[in-house]
């Protein structure tokens, strides 16, 4: 055991070097390998955001968008119906039972089926179709659900990716978790309450006609400025699916803040006829179910581009004009989880992290140089190697350094003398009963390496789940304790071995040693 | 073998008070239950820092005497001028609240406030986060169980869960005696202890094996006193070096990794205990003896 021959020597150490150089590029800028261990967002500041679409309310607009279609259906082939009822999740009607098998095939039509769309990537049906008696129910099938929300969760991710490539800010990081949310990590951001309240806004625009009467085909809705109530058609004339461009400016005569918006070729043509036919009424622009401004139709507006204005900073304007570029979130969005750090606390945490670091690592250091002289010595050494090889590794996999990952390095080094010790003892225990010291030493790395393996496998077991289930800063705890266990075996089976033949080999009469 | 210490001769005292320990800290958790941080229970938390550093706890607890907060708790957090505040409310439902808040408070006080930390997590989240963490130690447990249960026999692979649940229970036990806050870190803190309980159970059973083979005359509990004490001085220094690690983050390592390396101190000194006073005299309980070893041996 305590032979080593040349080439496995070699490759220890040319691991060792490697790993030397690995550990070393986080210090100095290295043009032809660009490797790096990240900085969590506990330890460089910033915001960790999650998100979570609510597709519901998307859900029912989609239904009430098979209204028509399906009455169409019904009339065109001469299917009678009465009753009929659109409720949030559900549209009911009541058909006679000896034509319900005719609306069925109909409704369940592969080809050609404008009411009911067949999703090939599931072989079926968006929607699904129940009678009862003479009633008869439809509503989403389960796999309609999951397409469309699986649709509006990607276009979401779309949307905010967009709305944050605006803002600016440096490496964010756009995730899907699950099947309705969203992971959004921004390092290093200034302003997280901005952010936020890009990510959070649905930003429907639309533009309709104010209602002169409150009845039907009409809602009441709030004006930002004022909180009044105010009377709005519920046709949409243009909305902002139809908006190419969007800028903040300022009002030539008043000074003011406002958002100046040009529209596509259909959208001009559209909001040019209204305008012409509608002059002298007032057009309700409206955000997200809130009216921004109601303006007076001086004149048409033919161009396909006009300003909004309502009372913004410029602040406000620029965000706008961003969320109007970037377009609306087909769904409303909640976020569901937020932390963030301050750049300031996490340069602290990075300070007391490496700070207690060193001090732990000295004081295990000084520890093993008394408790067992020159043995000690080569574990502290292996144990240096260990540090210089999982800082390597780390920075191989561009694995991210948490708060939490500083505190396993450090239970690292504590842990990693571990496997020395239990050798040594063993050694000692072998040295009693033998009289070759090199044979003592054989038999005592021997023994000791199905305990050493055993012992540490559990923690890596550990690792592994911690890595699987947690998330953030836990994961890079889980990294740097998993990592650290593979480099505290390395060292200790080839590095601190190899060190200690070379010692015995040396010292045939057994001066140094004291264990 | 000349400091030999009798601990089988300890060993039902230190049972007894184990399960002692143990059915307390089950009474605490059932009664008392966990003081639960933001990641499990929702609500908001933050970590601020006031210029004017005679401001006191009491103004910041007066300025938050608002009533949409909910449940408020202010503590004083490391430095002077340092405070953590946590509240009921989930302050995502607001997307300007942390910052109105930040106006409100800085408005009160009559004092600039730099949040340094906001971390606000929806009641559907904390509950999947919980659940989560309850999976995870769940799993690690049975994940051990498996691997002692393969690498030696099922009596040494329940003796060792069963040291694992005396020390999860015992330090989430005095998590609740003291009401210290539970996280997520705590969580990673309790599944490192499984780990390093797990590590030292092993190496004791690694010698009892070993001895068990060796001498076939010698009774159970005599076997588990010779492989303790044989193994003594590793389990006393691997302690040793880890605490030192872990004391040097307790200490040195800043407020938000206070309790993790607290949680961690404690798995480490119940985990040193139990696997010389719980794990080992379970294996004579379940009379494992040089036959158990053989007989397996065989099949």
């Amino acid at each position: 055991m305590l032979s080593f021959t040349k080439t496995k020597v070699l490759f220890i150490y040319l691991i060792l070097v490697s790993a030397i150089f690995f550990a070393s590029l986080n210090f100095k800028n290295n043009n032809l390998i660009n490797k790096k261990v990240n900085l969590g967002l506990d330890l460089q500041g910033g915001s960790y955001i999650l998100l979570e679409i609510d597709t519901q309310p998307l859900l029912n607009q989609k239904l009430q968008t098979k209204v028509i279609p399906i009455k169409k259906l019904l009339n065109k082939n001469e299917i009678n119906f009465k009753d009929f009822i659109i409720s949030p999740d559900n549209i009911s009607l009541t058909i006679d039972r000896e034509k319900q098998n005719k609306f069925k095939n109909l409704f369940f039509k592969k080809q050609d089926n404008l009411v009911n769309n067949f999703i090939s990537e599931y072989n079926k049906f968006e929607l699904d179709l129940v009678f009862t008696q003479d009633k008869a129910f439809i509503q989403f099938s389960n796999f309609g659900i999951v397409n469309l929300n699986n649709a509006a969760l990607k276009q979401s991710i779309e949307i905010i990716r967009r709305r944050i490539d605006e803002v600016g800010t440096k490496e964010p990081t756009i995730l899907q978790r699950g099947d309705k949310r969203i992971l959004v990590e921004l390092p290093g951001i200034d302003n997280p309450a901005r952010v936020k309240e890009l990510l959070g806004k649905t930003a429907q625009l639309t533009f309709r006609l104010v209602s002169t009467d409150d009845g039907f085909g009409s809602e009441k809705l709030f004006l930002t400025e004022n909180n009044e109530e105010l009377a709005v058609s519920k046709r949409i004339v243009v909305s902002g699916d139809n908006l190419i461009d969007a800028q903040p400016q300022f009002d030539n005569q008043s000074n003011q803040p406002l958002v100046r918006f040009t529209l596509d070729r259909q959208g001009a043509q559209k909001f040019g006829k209204i305008t012409t036919e509608n002059v002298g009424r007032r057009l309700a622009i409206v955000l997200d179910n809130f009216v921004i401004s109601a303006p007076n139709i001086r004149e048409p507006i033919t161009a396909g581009t006009g300003t909004i204005s309502g009372g913004f900073s410029f602040q406000e304007a620029t965000d706008l004009a961003l969320l109007l570029r970037s377009g609306a979130l087909p769904a409303p969005i909640n976020i569901v989880e937020e932390r963030t750090v301050g750049p300031d606390l996490g340069k602290d945490s990075i300070d007391a992290g490496i700070f207690s670091l060193l001090v732990g690592f000295i004081l295990v250091i000084i520890f093993m140089f008394i408790k067992y002289r020159i043995f000690g010595l080569v574990s502290n050494i292996s144990l240096i190697a260990n540090l210089f090889m999982m800082v390597g590794i780390l920075t191989i996999l561009e694995a991210t350094l948490t708060l939490p990952g500083i505190a396993g390095i450090i239970l690292t080094v504590g842990m990693a003398v571990d496997s020395n010790v239990l050798i040594y003892e063993r050694i000692k225990e072998e040295l009693k009963t033998e009289k070759s010291i090199i044979h003592a030493f054989d038999t005592g790395y021997n023994k000791a390496k199905i305990t050493v393996i055993d012992a540490n496998v559990t923690t890596l077991i550990a690792a592994f789940i911690l890595f699987i289930f947690g998330s953030g800063p836990i994961k890079g705890f889980a990294i740097t304790l998993g990592v650290g266990i593979i480099t505290t075996l390395f060292s200790a089976y080839f590095i601190a071995r190899h060190l200690t033949s070379f010692i015995i080999l040396k010292d045939k009469e057994g001066k140094y040693f004291k264990l | 073998m000349n400091n030999k210490i009798n601990f089988s001769t300890y060993f039902k005292t230190a049972n007894i008070l184990s399960l002692i320990a143990v059915l307390v800290s089950i009474l605490f958790l059932f009664l008392k239950g966990l003081n639960y941080g933001v990641d499990f229970k929702g609500g908001t938390l933050l970590e601020i820092r006031i210029e004017n550093k005679n401001i006191q706890i009491q103004d910041i607890r007066s300025a938050l005497n608002i009533q949409e907060l909910g449940d408020v708790n202010v503590k004083q957090f490391g430095k002077e001028g340092d405070f953590l505040i946590k509240f009921e409310k989930n302050a995502n439902e607001n997307k300007k609240f942390i910052s109105e808040l930040k106006n409100i408070i800085s408005q009160k006080i009559g004092s600039d406030v730099n949040f340094r930390r906001v971390e606000s997590v929806g009641p559907k989240v904390s509950s999947e986060l919980l659940k989560q963490g309850l999976t995870a130690i769940a799993l690690a447990l049975s994940a051990m169980l498996f691997y002692i249960w393969i690498r030696f026999e099922w009596q040494f692979s329940l003796g060792a869960i069963i040291a694992l649940v005396h020390d999860i229970i015992i330090t989430l036990g005095i998590f609740s005696i003291f009401s210290f806050e539970v996280n997520l870190s705590i969580v990673a803190a309790v599944l490192t202890i499984v780990g390093y309980s797990m590590n030292d159970t092993v190496v004791i059973f690694d010698r009892i094996r070993e001895n068990l083979l060796k001498y076939s005359k010698i009774k159970t509990n005599e076997i588990a006193d010779i492989s303790v004490n044989e193994t003594l001085s590793r389990t006393i220094i691997t302690s040793l070096t880890t605490l030192l690690a872990l004391f040097s983050i307790f200490i040195l390592g800043g407020e938000i990794l206070k309790g993790f390396s607290f949680a961690m101190i404690l798995g480490v000194i119940i985990g040193t205990y139990s696997s010389i006073f719980v794990a080992s005299p379970v294996l004579n309980y379940f009379k494992v003896t040089q036959k158990t070893l053989l007989k397996d041996d065989d099949i």
